[in-house]
């Protein structure tokens, strides 16, 4: 049973403020990742719930006792470095001993607790070997092993599988997934791969400049963005955002992009819930997948020329024109045969997400 | 790397070789002329051209560990009958072994040379450890005006220490410390601390700081940290620095010369100042060089695998 709560956290490197009043709760065995681009104050948010940083404001509280004045060694957290961090002196047997041998356990508990550890993690086979001899995945599993052995009242995970190659790193993603359904801890886990992200979490908190931007299960922040970074960062290939303009045609909405003279053509629903958006200051989203392409044309579809294609394999990404702006759409491979052909696009509108383009803030439209 | 090589890459190499055993055999030569002096007899040690095949006998080492007279007059056949072989040897060069009753007086090579271990194993123990610590801190601490007190620390070697030896000796005769190991001790400390500091600082920052972080959050003080973690990783660092402060401390001649005479004089100052009166005993002084060499080798040669290792650290990612 650990919670994590983190109040009103401050953090200052010298002049610059790198977290702003970080507030986050989080559940017992919950496994929250930490998304966000490198310098967004994930790493330094982990490293201050460790203890390996100082805070200049706020409260850290694990099971509601605030912990921020302790040193690391005293709040009983494990942590899994991106650099593994495994003492190249030691054996992988004694490295996961480490953590152990700070208490007072004997000698024969130890072993028992190690063994345990290297047969769930599959590296019993290694324990008589030294680091260096060990391969990036099998690094990985000890630096786990080593955080695990300990039975921690939560688990903290800095890009752990970041410095894997692309495989190795998806194989890893689903042992992590595998132990944290097996063993259950409370979890924080940071990365800036969103497909990480998405595949591991519980919830998702997304940072970009020391601000919390979003938090939310991987399909909440997928499908309602809060604002155009998070639109913008989770999700590949990456949201279309484009200026629009709604006008009132005949019983629908329209949405004009990019300058265009005919708009898309969305429910009229669409227009009371724009909160006075409909002439400017309004941002279009669209993810590629819900601009719909057809060859021949159809009510609601809208002509417009291929630009560029990019096979994905299973998938193509079509870049089509739309007025002065581009719209990428995805399409079934091979669907649009070449640049400049003529095809017919149309937005889904129930995939739409439109933003304050001043704030960026979602609007909240769901039609 | 190629998986075959072309005759040029073989050329190469073999000129290399060819050069490695050139500039081997160059810095050889003064210590096979030393060893070989050593075990000379006495006329053919400056003899022109020099000897190079002779029978090597022991006769300087003999020598260099006793006390001597000249005889004025053939020493007794029956005496020089009962004398052991290493007496005789002594005896034939027309010298005779002082005694005091029937023991016989040692020189003070032995003295000497454990001076000088003294000075030097203590002055290393303590120029390292503190040079560790010190680095230690300037590696993983914010330190106000951390790059003014390195330079501060590197500027005590700007000066020849010679041009400080005289007030040094003032100073040291005030305070009583002059011929004293704890006085020549201090100074040599003195004198390799900023080194030691500036090679450790070097190999403390090729530490990951990771390492200790992971320990702390593992459950450990930053001192059994430092203790567990850093210490054994700089193993290699602390190994070379040693070396180094070791062959300083063994090898300073000076200090020692000015602030030793008798008590703590060390062998360096001690080896040539038994030249002697009349024709200089080149083989005595050579034997004594000779066995001064060698805890250097050796602790060199202990040590070599840490010397060679470098600093690479197989298991962190960067």
């Amino acid at each position: 049973m650990t919670q994590i709560e983190l109040r009103g956290i401050e953090k200052f490197f010298g002049a610059v403020q790198v977290i702003h009043n970080l507030n986050l709760a989080i559940a017992d065995n919950e496994f929250i990742v930490l998304l966000g681009q490198s310098g967004c104050g994930k790493t330094t948010t982990l490293r201050a719930i460790a203890g390996l940083e100082t805070i200049d404001q706020g409260d850290i509280l694990i099971d509601g006792k605030a912990v921020q004045h302790l040193k690391a060694a005293d709040r009983d957290i494990a942590m899994v470095f991106q650099s593994f961090s495994l003492y190249p002196h030691m054996t992988v047997f004694e490295n996961i001993a480490f953590p152990l041998r700070a208490t007072r356990m004997s000698g024969g508990e130890v072993d028992k607790a190690v063994r345990e550890v290297a047969r769930v993690l599959r590296i019993t086979d290694l324990l008589d070997r030294k680091p260096s001899a060990l391969s990036g995945g099998d690094m990985q599993r000890v630096a786990i092993g080593r955080a695990l052995v300990r039975r921690p009242k939560a688990m903290l995970m800095d890009e752990p599988i970041g410095a894997l190659d692309a495989k190795l790193r998806e194989e890893m993603r689903a042992e992590i997934k595998r132990l944290h359904v097996k063993q259950g801890s409370t979890t924080i886990y940071v990365t800036h791969d969103q497909i990480e992200a998405m595949s591991l979490a519980d919830r998702i908190v997304i940072m970009h400049e020391g601000f919390i931007q979003q938090v939310g299960t991987p399909d909440e922040v997928y499908s309602h963005p809060a604002n155009l970074f998070v639109a913008q960062f989770v999700g590949s290939p990456v949201m279309n955002i484009a200026e629009a303009n709604v006008a009132d045609e005949a019983g629908a909405a329209s949405v004009m992009v990019g300058g265009a003279p005919k708009g898309f053509e969305f429910p009229r629903a669409l227009l009371s819930k724009l909160n006075g958006h409909s002439n400017g200051g309004l941002t279009l989203g669209i993810r590629p997948e819900g601009v719909l392409v057809r060859h021949d044309a159809a009510p609601g579809y809208m002509p417009v020329e291929a630009q560029i294609i990019e096979p994905l394999g299973s998938f193509d990404i079509v870049d089509l024109k739309v007025g002065s702006s581009m719209l990428r759409a995805r399409t079934k491979a091979g669907y649009v045969s070449g640049p400049g052909e003529k095809v017919h696009a149309r937005i889904d509108p129930e995939q739409a997400h439109f933003f304050d383009t001043a704030s960026g803030k979602s609007l909240g439209v769901r039609l | 790397m190629a998986a075959v090589r072309t005759s040029s890459e073989i050329a190469l190499n073999r000129v290399a070789i060819a050069a490695v055993l050139i500039a081997t055999l160059v810095f050889l030569a003064p210590i096979y002329w030393i060893a070989s002096t050593a075990f000379k007899p006495k006329e053919l040690a400056v003899s022109v051209p020099p000897t190079v095949l002779f029978q090597p006998e022991v006769t300087p080492f003999v020598r260099l560990f006793t006390k001597r007279v000249q005889m004025q007059k053939t020493v007794d056949p029956q005496v020089y009958e009962a004398a052991p072989w290493w007496e005789k040897r002594i005896y034939d060069g027309g010298e005779r072994v002082l005694k005091v009753g029937k023991d016989v007086q040692l020189s003070q090579y032995p003295d000497r040379f454990m001076n000088s271990l003294i000075v030097a194993v203590i002055s290393t123990v303590l120029a390292v450890g503190m040079g560790t610590f010190t680095a230690y801190g300037f590696s993983r601490f914010k330190i106000a005006g951390e790059a003014d007190l390195l330079f501060f620390i590197l500027s005590t070697r700007m000066l020849p220490p010679v041009v400080v030896a005289i007030p040094m000796f003032l100073m040291y005769r005030a305070v009583g410390l002059n011929d004293s190991h704890i006085g020549l001790i201090i100074l040599y400390v003195a004198f390799n601390l900023s080194f030691s500091v500036w090679l450790m600082k070097g190999f403390m920052d090729e530490i990951p700081k990771e390492y200790e972080e992971a320990a702390l959050v593992d459950g450990y003080t930053r001192m059994q940290a430092f203790f567990k973690i850093v210490l054994p990783e700089a193993a290699t660092g602390i190994a070379a620095t040693a070396v180094f402060c070791f062959i300083t401390a063994w090898n300073e001649y000076a200090f020692a010369l000015i602030m030793t005479n008798r008590r703590a004089q060390t062998a360096p100052p001690f080896i040539p100042s038994q030249i002697g009166s009349g024709l200089p005993d080149w083989t005595t002084i050579a034997a004594g060089t000779f066995l001064f060499l060698l805890p250097v080798a050796i602790f060199t040669f202990l040590l070599r695998n840490h010397l060679l290792r470098g600093v690479t650290f197989g298991a962190i990612r960067k």
